[in-house]
């Protein structure tokens, strides 16, 4: 147990070693070590950020998926009440043509009818005169006749 | 084991183990071994054994305890200034995964017990820590290797371990020392002289009870600090020398001697980390009570 100069030595070398230390030693390691962290933390918030960014995306997929769902349902029955109200108006038109036609038909159908009629009528007519011509032996006036061949006509 | 001439007792070589090699002033008059008397305006030289060393006084010098300290303090800056220099916020290896686990360490044991904001508390302490670490570490050295190997370039004494020496560890208990009364003064100013002398008693006519109790507590801080440090390697030490003295006792010593050794050796990384870590701590603590207004 010999106290002596070795113990200021010692206490120089402290000294020494500490502020070697304080000044070159400590704040370059340490200050590496918290920007490393700080490193990792933002690496980690944005890993965090990215994924809740992910789930984010997917809900508005979703969501779109849902709205445009919507929209074709709408548009088909939209597209199925145009159709039908088309079917709709085509019938009516088709009725109404079909009717037209009908019309037109019954009045030539009727026209003709006519026609042929008062052809018969006239060769009966005629008929009935050369019939009546041949009986009798004599000619017959046609010009003398003629209004009672007329009311023969008429009659049926 | 054997020394020049005589065959050497087991109480040689231990004081010859326990002998640091010391460089001093022998005063005027004084009579060496050789005969010769030391001139009146005194002798710087190096000193053979113990007598010589007493008569040097505090004039003196351990030459063995400064190299190793020192060249340990060294290393522990030159180590840790070159992963410093290294350091950046990458992925780390190596050397400075190591030395960043000490850094974080030390940092934490730091912030957990010293609560004020004080950036010379974490380097003092990482020195502290890493350095008397290494002068510890000197212990798990075998005793007798250094010694001899020097004794054979013609180096009488050698003690390897620095924290053996009272010198070493007073000397870094005492520049704690002179931390804590600095900055209880700066930081308390008047208040420090208050708490020395109004506690415990809070009444002035007990200021001179207060005033001795205080400051026996403040004195022994310094000197529970360095002594135990001290204390503790200078035991491990010495179990050290007495187990390596048993390889002399025969030859069917040789055996038990060596596990001894081992033995002691394993359960020593143990009491010199631990010695290591209780010196840092005692400073943290120490320094954060200097730092708290009462």
């Amino acid at each position: 147990m010999n106290i002596n100069l070795t113990l200021i030595g010692q206490l120089i070398a402290f000294v020494a070693f500490v502020a070697f230390c304080m000044r070159f030693v400590w704040p370059p390691i340490v200050s590496a070590m918290a920007e490393r962290q700080q490193k990792i933390a933002d690496g980690l918030a944005a890993a965090d950020r990215a994924s809740h960014d992910l789930e984010l995306a997917q809900k508005r997929v979703t969501e779109e998926m849902a709205n445009a769902k919507r929209e074709a349902a709408g548009i088909i029955d939209a597209a199925n009440k145009r159709s039908a109200a088309l079917i709709d108006e085509a019938k009516v038109a088709a009725v109404a043509e079909a009717d037209r036609i009908k019309a037109a038909a019954a009045a030539e159908v009727e026209q003709e009818r006519a026609r042929a009629q008062e052809q018969l009528m006239s060769q009966v007519s005629s008929l009935a005169l050369a019939g009546a011509e041949k009986v009798l032996g004599s000619e017959i006036d046609a010009a003398k006749h003629a209004e009672l061949l007329k009311s023969l006509t008429a009659d049926h | 084991m054997a020394a020049n001439g005589h065959e050497q007792t087991v109480s040689e070589y231990i004081v010859h183990h326990l002998t640091n090699l010391t460089y001093g002033k022998l005063p005027a008059g004084f009579v060496r071994d050789d005969g010769t008397v030391v001139s009146d305006t005194g002798l710087w030289t190096t000193a053979h054994g113990g007598g010589e060393i007493a008569a040097m006084g505090f004039n003196a010098i351990h030459v063995d305890s400064m190299i190793w300290s020192v060249g340990l303090g060294i290393i522990f800056c030159w180590l840790f200034r070159t992963v410093a220099k290294k350091a950046s916020a990458d992925t780390p290896s190596g050397l400075v995964n190591f030395v960043e686990m000490v850094v974080e360490f030390v940092d934490n044991t730091v912030k957990d017990t010293f609560h004020g904001r004080n950036p010379l508390i974490a380097p003092l302490a990482l020195t502290i820590f890493v350095w008397v670490f290494l002068m510890n570490l000197m212990d798990l050295i075998p005793v007798d290797l250094v010694p001899e190997g020097l004794k054979l370039v013609g180096v009488e004494y050698q003690k390897i371990v620095p924290s053996t020496d009272p010198n070493i560890t007073m000397g870094m208990a005492i520049g704690v020392f002179i931390l804590m009364l600095y900055y209880s003064i700066k930081v308390k100013g008047f208040g420090f002289v208050k708490e020395l002398s109004l506690n415990p008693f809070n009444h002035p006519l007990f200021i001179p009870v207060n005033l001795f109790m205080e400051v026996v507590g403040l004195l022994a801080k310094p000197f529970s600090l360095g002594l135990r440090l001290f204390g503790n390697m200078y035991a491990g030490e010495m179990i050290f020398i007495l187990i390596a003295a048993l390889f002399s006792v025969g030859v069917m010593w040789i055996l038990p001697a060596a596990l001894l050794q081992v033995g002691w050796a394993i359960f020593h990384i143990l009491v010199i980390t631990l010695q290591a870590f209780i010196f840092m701590v005692l400073t943290i603590v120490y320094l954060s009570m200097a730092h708290e207004d009462h």
